[in-house]
């Protein structure tokens, strides 16, 4: 079994993001492996655990993002690939996926291709169904439980509605939610591993592909409203006094 | 300008965002739109008595039940042929999957949920929240169509006129399928706090009572029951705080924060939630806050309009017989 976990590095998650001067700041918070996207690589470790084979990780971003891939080595992927090249800083997520699916093509194919749900920075879970469309795979999207049987994926898809579940044959794409299961903490021996390993650095060139033209960009950058809330405490001597005024206060803003 | 809206439904029941697409799509211009499925007469109805000049139906074995591929393929094949200036979708499981692939077909892009929409001569740019709304973006899309989703409570919803019609068109279904469905099951409380007009919410704090001398996970449990009882007499839904979550106390569609989904609800009740940056970014758009902690010092406190500082086991269910009594249930 062929297994590739995409994944993505982002500012964390306690991190106060800000824009200024036309920019995305961060302070001194550090990168790391988008939250979601350690559900990817737990989701992909526990097929090669049920049925063999290998775990790559996959990345897209500057030199920086070997970090991102290197807690995927830790976490117990088997090898890792970066794709990184200056012709890349204005990437839009069908971009993105057109290049995913070429890196995806020289690594030799896979038998399943694993994305976290969407991202902590844009957030616009499009890339995983993209990157199916690009490829012309079948897509199974925020699956909670994942079964492998002669060929056959089927997922346990979370909606809105409950839960639906659906199969397609493999090569598959699929995206993962929370209830895959807890992404396991790197081992001292895997991090020992991806402390030594060496991280290919694939360029456009090296997928045969050209830089894609973004169709989606950005022309401003704003941080929200800032609500200057004075907070009105209810206070009393008694539960009961304290719910009875409250429900009075709730009742008089008629939002019920 | 003419709008494609793509109305999404599972089971007969239309997410309602889809109405609030389609009341955007009729400030703009010409709104058209699509129903894909079987047994949609209802929802045609629906579409029209909404505000829809014209129907596109879709009406074929193969769309009886979503399935990305064949929906997108059809979508993507209406497009072309009709030319639509913009197509829009509420924001669900569903068409955030239909929307991506489809931008792929037209060689388009997609603008996510979207909060905001203004014209800068020909071009629309859209507002949307990134960093888990801790910044916005102003966006535009270069390919035509324009593709938009737009979450539950952004936009408002139009009045329905019973009785309005306008043109039907049939349209024709690309039946190529990927994927199988074998089956589904309704989550055991139906969850969607995305659409609800009041939230409460639990956090940490509902695990930790020392006094009831329970275990935690019985103490959440009893805590949580207390939640749901509130929000069942406000017609409301139960959410929860990332803390809850990982604890095991509720399942991940209650999360509120750091699902890239900002809840907007008109009343939003936290209850032992401290307030981390992700939580208060997911709810500070309600419009308004109440918040019941232990802790005086909490941060939850700089985002509510009325606070208490007190045991959410003894304030809430005083809360829930205060209401039911002046509301009259």
């Amino acid at each position: 079994m062929k297994i590739i976990a995409c994944i993505k590095q982002v500012p964390d998650s306690e991190a106060k993001v800000r824009a200024e001067d036309g920019k995305v700041t961060w302070g001194d918070a550090p990168l790391v492996i988008n939250p979601f996207d350690e559900y990817a690589v737990e989701g992909a470790l526990q097929q090669k655990e049920a049925l063999g084979g290998t775990v790559t990780a996959l990345c897209i971003g500057p030199e920086s993002a070997r970090d991102a891939l290197k807690h995927a080595l830790a976490m117990g992927a088997d090898d890792a690939v970066l794709v990184s090249d200056a012709a890349l800083a204005e990437l839009d997520t069908v971009g993105a996926a057109r290049v995913l699916a070429a890196a995806i093509n020289k690594i030799g194919g896979a038998d399943m291709v694993i994305f976290g749900r969407q991202t902590l920075d844009n957030g616009a879970g499009l890339t995983p169904a993209q990157t199916a469309r690009v490829l012309g795979w079948p897509m199974l999207g925020l699956s909670g439980q994942i079964k492998v049987d002669a060929g056959n994926v089927t997922v346990d898809r979370i909606i809105e509605e409950g839960r639906q579940t659906v199969s397609a044959k493999m090569p598959v794409v699929l995206s993962v939610v929370q209830s895959i299961g807890e992404p396991r903490y790197p081992s001292f021996m895997g991090i020992r591993k991806a402390s030594k390993a060496t991280i290919p650095v694939w360029s456009l060139a090296d997928v045969n592909t050209a830089a894609p033209a973004p169709v989606v960009t950005r022309i401003e950058l704003m941080n929200p409203p800032v609500k200057e809330r004075a907070v009105e405490m209810i206070t009393g001597e008694s539960a009961a006094e304290i719910a009875d005024k409250l429900a009075d206060k709730i009742l008089a803003e008629k939002v019920l | 300008m003419k709008t494609f809206i793509y109305i999404d439904h599972f089971k007969g029941e239309v997410q309602p965002a889809s109405w609030e697409a389609l009341g955007l799509a009729k400030s703009f211009g010409t709104a058209v739109a699509l129903v894909f499925g079987t047994g949609t007469d209802e929802i045609t109805k629906a579409a029209f008595e909404y505000g829809a000049d014209e129907v596109i139906v879709v009406d074929d074995a193969a769309l009886t039940d979503y399935r990305a591929e064949p929906y997108a393929s059809t979508l993507s094949a209406l497009a072309s042929s009709a030319t639509p200036d913009l197509i829009l979708f509420p924001t669900t499981a569903r068409t955030r999957e239909l929307a991506a692939m489809s931008a792929v077909d037209l060689s388009t892009g997609v603008l996510t949920d979207v909060a905001k929409f203004e014209m800068n001569g020909e071009q629309l740019v859209a507002t949307r929240p990134i960093y888990e709304g801790k910044v916005l973006e102003k966006t535009v899309c270069s390919g035509k169509p324009v593709m938009a989703t737009i979450p539950a409570r952004a936009f408002p919803k139009p009045e329905r006129v019973a009785g309005k019609t306008g043109t039907l068109i049939k349209g024709e279904a690309k039946t190529e399928a990927l994927t199988t469905v074998l089956g589904y099951s309704a989550s055991e409380s139906a969850v969607n706090i995305g659409d609800a007009a009041v939230i409460v919410s639990g956090g940490r704090g509902v695990s930790n009572n020392p006094s009831l001398g329970l275990d935690e996970a019985a103490t959440a449990k009893k805590g949580f029951e207390m939640i749901g009882e509130l929000a069942t007499l406000l017609g409301g839904a139960v959410g929860a705080s990332r803390a809850a979550v990982d604890g095991g106390y509720v399942t991940y569609a209650h999360q509120v924060g750091q699902t890239g989904k900002v809840v907007s609800p008109d009343l939003y009740i936290a209850c032992g939630i401290s307030g981390a940056i992700q939580h208060l970014v997911g709810m500070r758009n309600a419009k308004v806050i109440v918040a019941i902690n232990k802790d005086a010092d909490a941060p939850v406190f700089s985002q509510a309009h009325y606070g208490v500082v007190g045991d959410l086991f003894a304030i809430v269910p005083a809360l829930t017989e205060a209401l039911r009594t002046k509301m009259g249930k």
